[in-house]
């Protein structure tokens, strides 16, 4: 066994592992950080496949932010773990309904007949200077151009819906502006009063 | 106690330990000599000797950039600063860094015991992966990948974890409300550093670090801080925001909660997470120099005593211009109060992210127009 298909074993057994903790553990905060270990993996196991950019953006984007903001949120809840438990028998029949369905849905399309080692080509060892980077950002920015740029304007629209949605005046919030706050000169906070000093008694 | 009483309390089991150390690394290096070409065959030993040799230089560099502090802070404020152990004070750090080895790491009631010791790891681990791909010269870079600015910007996002865990590991509300700090202002300002970087890279015209100091060759004027000088300042200040330093030290504000996210934390605990921080504030000086400082370009290239300083190694500019923006960071936090929380992120948000994103577009006009001398 050569050291890529070690790593490739160890670094799929962690995956495994942390998704099926993210859904087994009871506390939210350790099925988010399993979550974390989940995409850290992922992002090792896509650096083998010579992604390094999707990788690398996996880390920075889902691990560096998305994740914290999620983690942020989940550790001010607090959750008491035995009432969530109560419906478990009376959900149980639709959970695992819909689980057979998405397992189902998944066999479909990634089965052997689409993906086996006789209809796919086994794929190539890019040469040495290949560049991941440039080879995405060559495509982004001339194949898929409009697709990419109506996808950012989707998520600019999404962002400003939130802001939107959340961004309330209500009266019993205190502002500063901070200009005016900035603006002030000494002699509108202080007073300075003229005295003659006193004779020592 | 003082450290010199503690010594001298302990100087027998000091001394043993002190001994065993140098036996045990001189057995070491003494093996490393020994079986070198050996090493040198092997990849993996190999490229374990170099992360080695960057790592070790980079802990002395933390230990001795904590000495720095108290020394150059204390001159500003006109006092001495440390000056006991050792000539001038030298050895202060290694007394700090053993009285801190010999405390006893106390665990809160209730407290995750695993997190709460993982959480340093979390924090240290990022400032020193992130230095595998930092260029030092040209020729000396670990591993020159195509996407290193990514993978720093990618990993340094991964320090804040560290944080948010120990706040929330220790089973206390200052701890918590000073992760909760942490969290929110490193989230916002990696915003407006990762738009000050996409104004890096669309100057440098790539991702690699080498790539984008070559693009600065020619002389001071050439390097990027002339023309991306907004973007140098609102990099650099969000680089002390992202690492917790004055005036951005609001998750430890010791005024208002105590010390903010490691205050359960003592001992060696404490002090990784002590290490993290230094460690953070050289990598962010470092890739200041390095993206907008011409990295270890010569500053006076293109001048007409250029050749004067010909025999300088490149490494030295490199460390020099890194050393200079590390004395920012204790200057800053000699000088300016602690931000108030709410002008924090009106900062971060309101003023930075506005300003990146005017730079970048006329950035962009820029370069369409090909204005020299950067943009050719």
């Amino acid at each position: 066994m050569d050291f890529q298909r070690l790593v490739f074993y160890v670094f799929a057994a962690i995956l495994v592992f942390a998704a099926a903790r993210v859904i087994t553990v009871r506390n939210p905060v350790h099925a988010a950080l399993h979550l974390v270990l989940a995409f850290f993996t992922c992002a090792g196991l896509w650096l083998l496949l010579e992604a390094e950019f999707l990788a690398i953006v996996l880390v920075l984007v889902y691990v560096g932010a998305v994740m914290v903001l999620f983690l942020f949120v989940v550790m001010m809840l607090d959750i008491n773990t035995s009432p969530l438990r109560e419906g478990f028998i009376r959900y149980l029949p639709v959970g695992l309904s819909v689980a057979a369905l998405i397992v189902i849905e998944m066999y479909m399309v990634v089965r052997a007949r689409n993906f086996g080692a006789d209809v796919m080509a086994i794929p190539e060892r890019h040469p040495e200077g290949y560049s991941n980077v440039r080879e995405l950002g060559n495509v982004l920015y001339t194949d898929y151009v409009y697709p990419f740029e109506i996808a950012a304007v989707i998520l600019l629209v999404a962002i400003i819906a939130a802001i939107a949605l959340t961004m309330r005046k209500r009266p019993e919030t205190k502002y500063q502006n901070p200009s005016e706050q900035v603006a002030v000169k000494s002699k509108d906070r202080v007073r300075i009063v003229e005295m003659k000093s006193e004779k020592k008694q | 106690m003082n450290t010199n009483a503690y010594i001298e309390k302990y100087k027998s089991q000091l001394l043993l330990t002190l001994l065993t150390t140098v036996v045990l690394s001189a057995l070491v290096i003494g093996l490393g000599v020994y079986l070198w070409a050996d090493i040198k065959a092997n990849v993996v030993l190999y490229s374990l000797v170099k992360i080695i040799a960057i790592l070790v230089p980079l802990l002395l560099a933390v230990a001795y950039l904590t000495y720095a502090e108290r020394k150059i802070i204390g001159y500003m404020q006109v006092r001495i600063g440390p000056n006991r152990v050792g000539p001038r004070g030298w050895l202060q750090p290694i007394a700090d860094a053993l009285k801190l080895l010999m405390k006893e790491i106390i665990f809160p009631t209730n407290a995750n015991r695993f997190l709460f010791v993982i959480a340093p790891m979390l924090s240290i681990a990022p400032a020193m992966a992130a230095w595998a791909v930092f260029p030092f010269t040209d020729t000396l870079v670990l591993a020159n990948i195509d996407a290193s600015l990514l993978y720093i910007l990618a990993l340094t996002s991964m320090g804040v974890y560290g944080v948010i865990l120990a706040g929330w590991a220790s089973n206390s509300k200052y701890a918590f409300l000073g992760a909760m700090r942490s969290a929110a202002q490193i989230v916002s300002y990696e915003i407006a550093m990762g738009f000050a970087l996409v104004g890096v890279l669309i100057a440098g015209g790539s991702l690699n670090l080498v790539e984008i100091v070559e693009a600065q060759q020619g002389s001071l004027l050439h390097w990027f801080w002339l023309p991306l000088f907004p973007l140098f300042l609102v990099y650099f200040i969000s680089g002390v925001a992202e690492t917790n330093r004055a005036p951005f030290d609001v998750s430890e504000g010791e005024s208002e909660i105590v010390a903010g996210f490691h205050v359960e934390y003592s001992g060696m605990a404490f002090a990784v997470f002590f290490l993290a921080e230094y460690a953070n504030m050289i990598l962010i000086a470092a890739l200041a120099s390095l993206m907008f400082l011409g990295g270890w370009l010569s500053p006076f290239d293109g001048t007409w005593f250029e050749s004067w300083f010909a025999w300088v190694p490149a490494i030295f500019w490199m460390l020099g211009k890194t050393a200079l923006m590390l004395l920012f960071f204790l200057w800053f936090r000699a000088t300016f109060p602690r931000y108030r929380y709410d002008q924090i992120m009106r900062l971060g948000w309101k003023v930075f992210i506005p300003i990146t994103i005017v730079w970048l577009v006329i950035e962009g006009a820029a370069v369409m127009a090909h204005i020299g001398p950067w943009f050719v």
